[in-house]
Formats: C-alpha cells, sequence, structure tokens
C-alpha cells in the first residue's frame, strides 16, 4: 500500500450548484423569474410579501415557503389566493437551516411554473447559511429590520454581499429605536459598495410600493440564459 | 449550522475523486469571507465520514486570508475586516482576490502497490 495524491481543487459546493442550474433552466424554460428572499427571523419576510404581492399587478406571483417546521407562513399567504407551496427542512439534522437547490427542486412539482411570471422563495429564516446555498434563483433579496442594529452587514458580511437588493424593514420603528440608520447605510456601503437598498414598513405600508415595483420590474426582466 | 451542509458537500466531493479508494487526508481551502466554524466543520466531517471512503480521512482545514485590490488604483491588501473600499481612494470599487474559497484542494489516497506497474 502507498499513499498518493489526487489534486481537486473543486468547490466544495459544486454539487448544489449543478442542481441550482437545472432549476434555473427549469424556471427560464417556463419563463418564470425567481426571488430568493432571505433574512434573520423575524425581519418581516412574510408580512412585507403579504403587503407587495396584493399590489403586482398583472404579474402571476407564487411563492415557495422555506420553514424548518411548520406552514404557519404558507397558511398566511395562501388567504392572498396565490399559489403557495410550503417546504420544510425538517428530516435533516435536527432540521436544515436553510434551503438547497435539491430541496427546492424537489418541490418543482408542486408549483404551477407555467401559470407564473414570478416565483418568490422565501426562505429559512437565518443570516449565515442560505447565502451559501444557490437555488436557481434570478435575484437574491434580503431584508434587514432596523430593530436587529446597524452592526449586521459587519456581522454577517456573506450574506449582505450575496444580494442585489437590501430592503431596511420596520422603518415605522426608528423613532423608538437607538438604531443609528446613516451609520447602517455606511457599513451597508463598506460591505457591499453601490448594492441597491430600500426603506420600507411592511406593517404601515411605507414605502412598500417601491419594492412591489421592483418585483414587478424582475418578473419583466429578460433571462440571461440562452 | 451550515456546517453539516458543508461537510456532508465535502465528504461527497472527495469520495467521488477517491473511486473506492480509501482517503487519508482531505485537504481544504475555507475562504475568511465564508463564516465557517473549523470545530464546528470538524466534528460535522467526522459525523457524516463515519460510512464512507472518507471514515479514515483527516482534514486539514486551510484559511485563506481576506484579500482586496482596488480596481481604480491597484492597491493591493489584506484585509481582517469585512471592509471593501480602498484605503486610498475610497470610494473605489475592489475585487476579491482570496477569501471566497471552499474548495477541496486535494485528498490522499491508499493505493494498493500492485495497481501501479509501470508502463
Amino acid at each position: 500500500m502507498h499513499r498518493t495524491r489526487v489534486r481537486i481543487v473543486e468547490d466544495a459546493l459544486d454539487a448544489n450548484n449543478t442542481i441550482a442550474r437545472a432549476n434555473r433552466e427549469d424556471f427560464d424554460r417556463a419563463a418564470v423569474r425567481v426571488v430568493n428572499l432571505m433574512s434573520a427571523p423575524g425581519a418581516g419576510k412574510t408580512t412585507l410579501l403579504e403587503a407587495a404581492l396584493r399590489d403586482l399587478g398583472p404579474v402571476r406571483a407564487g411563492v415557495l415557503e422555506g420553514d424548518v417546521q411548520g406552514s404557519l407562513d404558507a397558511d398566511r399567504i395562501a388567504h392572498l389566493h396565490i399559489p403557495v407551496v410550503q417546504l420544510n427542512t425538517g428530516s435533516g439534522f435536527g432540521g436544515e437551516c436553510h434551503l438547497d437547490a435539491n430541496m427546492v427542486r424537489s418541490a418543482l412539482p408542486a408549483l404551477p411554473l407555467a401559470q407564473l411570471d414570478l416565483l418568490i422563495v422565501e426562505n429559512v429564516g437565518n443570516l449565515v447559511c442560505p447565502a451559501e446555498f444557490r437555488i436557481g434563483e434570478d435575484a437574491r433579496v434580503m431584508i434587514s429590520s432596523v430593530t436587529e442594529g446597524e452592526d449586521k452587514p459587519l456581522k454577517y458580511p456573506l450574506m449582505f454581499r450575496a444580494c442585489e437588493l437590501v430592503v431596511i424593514n420596520k422603518i415605522d420603528l426608528l423613532a423608538h429605536l437607538d438604531f443609528d440608520l446613516d451609520l447602517f447605510l455606511h457599513h451597508l456601503d463598506g460591505v457591499h459598495p453601490g448594492v441597491a437598498s430600500m426603506l420600507l414598513s411592511a406593517k404601515t405600508g411605507e414605502g412598500v410600493e417601491e419594492f412591489s415595483a421592483w418585483l414587478r420590474e424582475l418578473a419583466a426582466r429578460e433571462t440571461l440564459a440562452a | 449550522m451550515h456546517e453539516l451542509s458543508i461537510a456532508t458537500a465535502i465528504v461527497d466531493t472527495a469520495s467521488r475523486h477517491a473511486q473506492g479508494r480509501q482517503v487519508c487526508v482531505v485537504s481544504v481551502r475555507v475562504g475568511a469571507l465564508r463564516q465557517v466554524s473549523a470545530a464546528s466543520l470538524r466534528f460535522c466531517f467526522e459525523v457524516v465520514a463515519r460510512d464512507s471512503d472518507c471514515a479514515h480521512a483527516r482534514l486539514e482545514l486551510t484559511e485563506v486570508a481576506l484579500r482586496l485590490r482596488c480596481r481604480d488604483c491597484g492597491e493591493e491588501w489584506q484585509s481582517e475586516e469585512p471592509e471593501f473600499r480602498c484605503p486610498r481612494c475610497v470610494p473605489g470599487s475592489v475585487d476579491v482576490l482570496g477569501g471566497e474559497e471552499l474548495e477541496v484542494d486535494y485528498i490522499e489516497v491508499e493505493e494498493e502497490s500492485e495497481c501501479i506497474a509501470p508502463g
């Protein structure tokens, strides 16, 4: 017996990325644009969707809800009479803390892709893991609420760098908090220079129209794939 | 706990390249930006590897520091902080030269000596 070194030099997440590309091809074929919506637990993902999805005009949207357990979020979205599929990650080691490409792939047969223009995937609430796993999305959006503090971009740079839009939620609470918005935006710009951001309150509705408009524009985006 | 998924991905990648041979070492380069806990990754690797060709493998982790280059002035520097602004010409845009890796670099496998017939 002797020992041989085998050079590999391969991204450990290549397998996930391959499945993500297969998902993307399916989405492109169905002309569905996909948003991966990420945030910490309690940042207001579902509340924002409830507010924004009422205002999408002719865009036909569907939602894929990722949670470790339960269907509370999917039940809330179902009230809007749009297609929603719940994906539970609880079969893992106490429950996976993120969605990966394969989990999303397993849910595709349950989604009426042919009848959708836009699919919003609400990831599991977590500021680290979801940023690692592509799912075949067109855009990654994260929500950061002002109750989380202004230091979060510095603590979770992977997440803040992974997204193309940062939604700053719960601005109705600014008057009651010590949150320094300018400092947050300074940290955000340091971690991800030039990233788009918008301020809103999913609860009062202030600024939600801007997010709805962003979703409508995304739904109209031409696919980059051949 | 993304370390569990990452450990699974590492074991899968290493086992695929081992092609049935027993793996002694798995060497992985981990960028500082990936926010991977080494202790947690080692623990998960041990658990996940149990029923694979990597069951007896040692996991070698090499941390890759965050290295940046300014697109405007060409300045290169290493950063301990997640600060992606050029210290010389703020607000320049920067390229990440290192620190985003999550890469299985190499594995070492046991070979049957008689399998290595020259020619």
